[in-house]
């Protein structure tokens, strides 16, 4: 039956058994003034400990393992400020992880290597199996997913099960081509991972149909981990990925290097809306229009931004194309064993 | 033209201000202060001296609200009259500069008119804010830019309330002039919004030129909202907030909320419900800068102004 969703093919793709998601982390406040993230862990801890409160007076047994819920970057959320020190977002290389830390370290330095012990080490095999990091953005992005790899079938499957649960918001998958090596977020830390970007929000502001949605995606999330673990069989489709190709910042005045001129109102809100050669891009303050001058047809995101204006970065582009991706389930003890022992008798 | 014989006389405004950065991160005025700063031909008009400003250079340039305490909030007697110099918060220092650049504040030398440009992360569209129902220097003022902007809404907010009232930096001024915009996250410049802001900018220049070459304004009746109440998110006994501006609230500022509508949800989904004695005109709604001070809007009144005619001395 597979092989009739891929007619030209002379064969299906085959099934993928991949490890069990044993420990999943969901963490927001990464950037303190991100406040859906913030305040939906909070409220998912306020709820579990309801829970672990009700079920010791009803002498039950403890909840089955739950997901690892935590505030990334506590200061900076304290403050109500994407960071303190350095962008922490930013600090999770393998390069900025390792070596001595110096008394005068960023905060967000510091932090970072607690929330390595804690979610990793990175690239160990106690690293946790998924880490779902919560984001919000000025642009109008609906739901993203950000992730490093266009091939992680379990980020690609979870972004399907939730474009299937939830058909009414509008949600894409991006992809930024980092080699592991270079990877530099959180969400890097984890076996798997990805950041779930929701916008538009302001910063320093929950929009209560932003946290309802960002409350859905992570349940759903955690569904799905749970039907994987259980031995659902997911079915192969295709998933339309966004692969950042540049940059493209605000035109500045080259003394003073403020900006001279906004995202133009063509443009503004026009997250993933096709932008073509000659389309207006800025739009200055004396009212002249600035144009897009690739020659490649190319899809706009994280436009007007917030946090990018220090960046550099007015807007960033992709290319779309779609991904087909296997049916997948959990190995079974069996095959992880089994898997197991092939990788001991090839270092044999 | 007839001559009205209860036509308020009064100076010409010569020395205008135009402060934008009272806030860092609210980037219209920012924007807008920095381009007249480099070519102020836009904002020139004939027997006025429009001066722009940025009030609040640390704030700007670390693009965030205050330093070390909320600048529009810092004109007290108290912080202007304060000792101190270099001890003090830098907001203050710099309310005293302001005071002694643009004041001194209730005396003759002060500023006629400062418009203080601002931006909202909440859904008012353009906003003018009065600080007196008698100022009819203002009023008549804003009469014209609402008339000028028709179709397009231009808002009267009023704030006299005793207590809800602030020391504005604008309040130096003989004639303050109070512009909201938005919505605009912080931090961010909406081409949309900044133009909005220009254009009402345009309106309150020409009204002034006007006023200085001597026309007269008969009396008119200005629509204002007029402050009542503030509303602060549901906490529990930490001081943490429980709930969000309800969906069917968030972004109807200027609408009516009637007792019994929807006003905040829990985080875990429940709704919270006005439970005031009549219909109000909630603004303000879901202003980021105001979980901080205890505030998720406020609620206000309609009110009928009048202003009498006025014209130069």
């Amino acid at each position: 039956a597979e092989s009739l969703l891929y007619p030209d093919r002379m064969e299906a793709l085959e099934l993928v058994r991949l490890p069990r998601l044993s420990r999943v982390a969901v963490c927001g406040g990464t950037h303190g003034n991100e406040l859906s993230g913030v305040y939906l862990v909070r409220e998912l801890l306020k709820e579990k400990e309801q829970r672990t409160e009700k079920r010791r007076a009803e002498e039950e047994l403890e909840e089955p393992a739950s997901p690892l819920m935590l505030l990334s970057n506590p200061r900076a959320i304290q403050q109500c400020r994407r960071y303190v020190d350095t962008d922490m977002n930013r600090c999770f290389t393998h390069a900025a992880l390792s070596g001595p830390l110096s008394d005068t370290a960023p905060y967000e330095a510091v932090r970072s290597r607690e929330l390595n012990t804690v979610l990793g080490p990175k690239g160990s095999q106690r690293a946790v199996d998924l880490v779902c990091d919560l984001h919000n953005t000025t642009s109008n992005m609906g739901l993203c997913f950000i992730a490093y790899s266009d091939s992680d079938w379990i980020c690609l499957h979870i972004f399907q099960h939730l474009q299937r649960q939830i058909p009414d918001i509008p949600m894409r998958f991006i992809h930024f081509d980092v080699s592991r090596k270079e990877s530099y977020s959180l969400d890097s830390v984890g076996k798997h991972g990805f950041a779930m970007e929701i916008g538009p929000q302001p910063h320093g502001v929950v929009r209560s149909n932003v946290y309802t949605v960002m409350r859905a995606g992570v349940q759903h999330m955690l569904d799905w981990v749970h039907f994987f673990n259980s031995g659902t069989v997911f079915k192969g489709g295709f998933v339309d990925v966004f692969t950042m190709v540049k940059n493209i910042d605000y035109p500045r005045d080259s003394l003073t290097h403020n900006i001279t001129a906004a995202i133009h109102p063509l443009l503004q809100d026009r997250d993933f809306c096709l932008l073509h050669p000659e389309d207006p891009l800025f739009q200055t303050f004396s009212g002249e229009t600035l144009r897009y001058k690739g020659t490649e047809p190319l899809y706009p995101f994280f436009i007007n931004e917030c946090a990018y204006y220090e960046k550099g970065i007015a807007l960033s582009l992709a290319r779309k194309r779609r991904v087909m991706i296997p049916a997948i389930r959990v190995q079974t003890e069996e095959e992880r064993q089994a898997r197991e022992q092939h990788f001991t008798s090839e270092e044999e | 033209m007839s001559s009205y014989h209860n036509s308020a006389r009064l100076s010409q405004a010569r020395k205008v201000a135009i402060f934008g950065g009272t806030h860092g991160n609210e980037m219209s005025g920012v924007a807008l202060v920095n381009l007249w700063t480099k070519n102020g031909a836009e904002i020139q008009r004939r027997g006025v001296e429009t001066k722009p400003f940025v009030a609040n250079p640390k704030a700007v340039e670390k693009c965030c609200r205050y330093v070390d305490t909320d600048l529009n909030r810092a004109f007290t007697p108290e912080n202007l009259s304060a000792p101190g110099g270099d001890d003090l918060p830098y907001e203050v220092q710099r309310a005293q500069e302001i005071n002694r650049m643009f004041g001194p504040k209730g005396s003759p030398e002060a500023y006629d008119v400062i418009f203080d440009l601002h931006n909202t992360t909440s859904n008012m569209g353009c906003t003018l804010i009065l600080e007196s129902s008698k100022d009819h220097f203002n009023l008549q003022m804003m009469n014209y830019i609402k008339k000028a902007m028709a179709p397009a809404s231009c808002l009267v907010l009023l704030n006299e309330h005793p207590l809800l009232k602030y020391s504005t930096s604008r309040s130096v001024a003989k004639h303050p002039v109070g512009l909201e915009v938005g919505p605009q996250p912080q931090g961010v410049l909406r081409s949309n919004i900044f133009e909005a802001m220009r254009v009402i900018l345009k309106h309150a220049l020409d009204f002034i030129e006007l006023f200085n070459e001597g026309m007269e304004f008969p009396p008119c009746t200005v629509e204002a909202f007029r402050v009542s109440e503030r509303i602060d998110y549901p906490r529990d006994t930490n001081g943490n907030i429980i709930a969000m501006v309800h969906p069917n609230l968030q972004d109807c500022d200027w609408e009516p909320l009637n007792p019994g509508d929807p006003m905040f949800q829990t985080f875990d989904g429940k709704t919270i419900h006005y439970q005031g004695s009549g219909t109000v005109y909630p603004t303000f709604i879901n202003e980021a800068a105001y979980y901080e001070k205890q505030q998720a809007f406020v609620t206000t009144r309609r009110e009928t102004l009048v202003a009498s005619a006025i014209r130069k001395a």
